[in-house]
């Protein structure tokens, strides 16, 4: 047998064939997402493939979460159409107020690893964190495999990279993905996988990772995937009553291109408007004015997240030339918030909390920022008018950084709150 | 087909946040209405002037970003028959042809903003009437050829009832 990458093996298992890269195969799939900005579409598509009936509602979930709840009328009708087809069709529905579909998915139960997953939101991919091939897709093959159960895929050929070194104090995952991106480019994995290993991702949390793989479409990969170590396995144990079917690259197996980076050295990262690859150390933008801070989103909104922010903000206050928003991934992370006392840190420093979603991330509604106004935000976009106004800028920071600069109402150095 | 070249203020990494920006997709549903907006962040005149058969040119990584199938959908409404660029983010490009829409890849480089184009699919070359010279088109793989002559995947589905690839 040829050695194989992870991508390899999982599109094997899911198509029945020898999947080598370069080929296209059509493959069964675990689970499938639409979220409320793309499940409109795929619903009108499956009206015009004259289908009846979804192939199986237990393999599909629509989530309400970039624009909830809704701001007028015309988002409104969307959300009606979807949640009439969720009823109709018996589909798993996660409305306004659930959270975000990237960390509903895993945290839910539906993804285990060995995974075939689809998603028509670009952000799929963060479930390679827990060892699942991931990918977004569009609205037309979101309803091709709500009929049919399939899609086709081409084979991806996969980039390693191996991280070395010990991770320095505040530094975080964040900043890991952020340097890679700096480093290959926006298009530096297009049609590629990322496998991501090495022992500064085996001494993170899943939370942590979730944040890396979530960001590989930044760099155009289709997949960041890891491998299910202990922590996955039991972090997907408490979530899901699936079966796993954990896979790894063979030894031998063969890579476009191996990235080895040492963490040991990394500062706090930054990505300047207006691309995620525009990155730099957060020395080289330190003082730079900022009038809002957002901490959430797919990327940065769970509850690890939260508790770094809190840590930093505790017995401070928002510096009063900014606003900090927060937007708790999911209902269940709010709640263990809650629980700890991270979410009361939060509200005494000043911080406004939204509903737990997408929050101002894609600027369907709370949070748009003014004209001129510098934004440091978790996301993983920073795209001219990404948060609603094209005439505002945004920086994008891990929560340490974000929060630290809260303090300052300017972008400061998490290092020195430690 | 022949149109005329429209270029971009904004050479590389075209994303689909500036094909079609999220304030905009939500709000509106019909997509003839939704393509007026087609560009607008990064170029507000770029619709006014547009006229019927124009091909969208860029350089590396269009419809990079999110996955909205609303971008290339909004193209298409504006009357753009094909996009040409160097290279395409993955998503846009399977949209792309789930829609019926060309994405062509060749090198974009010489190509100027009003240049007259004749784009021949099946020959696998451009004509650059304006310039006087030719480009030769990345062959397209089987699978995209198959979704193209059936009009996109909703055709494909309806003709097929599920994948014929």
């Amino acid at each position: 047998m040829r050695s194989r990458t992870t991508a390899e093996k999982i599109l094997s298992n899911h198509s029945g064939q020898d999947a080598k890269a370069g080929d296209i195969v059509i493959a069964d799939l675990d689970f499938m997402i639409g979220q409320d900005g793309t499940s409109g579409m795929a619903i009108d598509s499956f009206r015009k493939m004259n289908a009846k009936k979804v192939f199986d509602p237990k393999k599909i979930a629509i989530i309400i979460d970039h624009s909830s709840p809704s701001p007028n009328e015309g988002v409104s009708a969307i959300h009606k159409k979807i949640r009439e087809f969720a009823r109709e069709q018996g589909i798993t529905l996660y409305d306004i107020g659930c959270g975000v579909c990237h960390q509903l998915t895993p945290e839910q139960g539906h993804v285990v690893p060995g995974d075939l997953v689809i998603g028509a939101d670009s952000h799929t991919c963060t479930y390679g964190a827990i060892n699942a091939f991931s990918t977004g897709i569009g609205s037309t093959d979101l309803a091709a495999g709500m009929i049919s159960g399939k899609l086709w895929f081409k084979v991806p050929e996969t980039i390693k990279v191996v991280y070395t070194g010990k991770m320095p104090k505040g530094i975080h995952s964040k900043d890991l993905i952020l340097n890679l991106i700096g480093k290959i480019g926006a298009d530096g994995a297009t049609y590629l996988a990322l496998e991501i290993e090495g022992a500064p991702i085996d001494e993170m949390s899943v939370d942590a990772r979730f944040t890396i793989s979530n960001m590989a479409i930044e760099c155009g990969a289709k997949a960041g995937l890891m491998k299910a170590d202990k922590k996955v396995l039991d972090w997907v144990a408490k979530h899901s009553k699936r079966k796993s079917n954990p896979q790894e690259a063979d030894k031998n197996a063969k890579y476009k291109q191996v990235i080895e980076i040492d963490v040991s050295k990394l500062e706090p990262q930054i990505a300047k408007p207006h691309q995620v690859d525009n990155t730099c150390s957060v020395s080289e933008v330190l003082g730079t004015p900022i009038q809002q801070g957002y901490i959430g989103t797919c990327t940065n909104g769970r509850l690890e997240d939260f508790q770094i922010a809190a840590k930093i903000l505790k017995g401070k206050k928002v510096n009063r030339d900014c606003r900090l928003i927060i937007a708790p991934a999911s209902k269940d992370i709010l709640m263990d918030m809650i629980k700890d006392g991270t979410f009361q840190t939060l509200l005494e420093a000043g911080a406004a909390s939204v509903t737990p979603g997408c929050g101002p991330c894609v600027g369907t509604h709370n949070g748009v920022p003014s004209d001129g106004e510098n934004v440091i935000s978790t996301a993983n976009r920073n795209f001219k008018g990404r948060m609603g106004n094209p005439n505002a800028f945004i920086y994008l920071a891990s929560p340490a950084t974000v929060a630290a600069s809260m303090i300052e109402g300017k972008i400061a150095d998490p290092r020195k709150y430690l | 087909m022949n149109g005329k070249a429209r270029r971009l203020p904004q050479n590389d990494n075209i994303n689909t946040d500036y094909i079609i920006s999220g304030r905009f997709k939500f709000r509106i549903q019909d997509p003839a209405e939704l393509a007026k907006h087609v560009m607008e962040d990064l170029d507000p005149e770029f619709y006014g002037r547009l006229q019927k058969g124009d091909f969208l040119v860029a350089g590396k990584n269009f419809g990079c970003g999110s996955s909205r199938e609303q971008a290339p959908q909004a193209i298409k409404y504006a009357g753009i028959p094909a996009v040409l660029a160097k290279s395409f983010a993955r998503i846009f490009y399977r949209n792309c042809f789930n829609l019926g829409l060309l994405a062509i890849e060749c090198d974009t480089d010489k190509i100027k903003e009003g240049d007259e184009l004749e784009v021949d699919v099946n020959s696998g070359i451009i004509k650059n009437k304006a310039q006087g010279y030719d480009l030769k088109i990345a062959p397209l793989p089987k699978t995209m050829q198959t979704l193209l002559a059936d009009g996109g995947l909703v055709e494909h589905f309806k003709k097929h009832g599920g994948f014929k690839l």
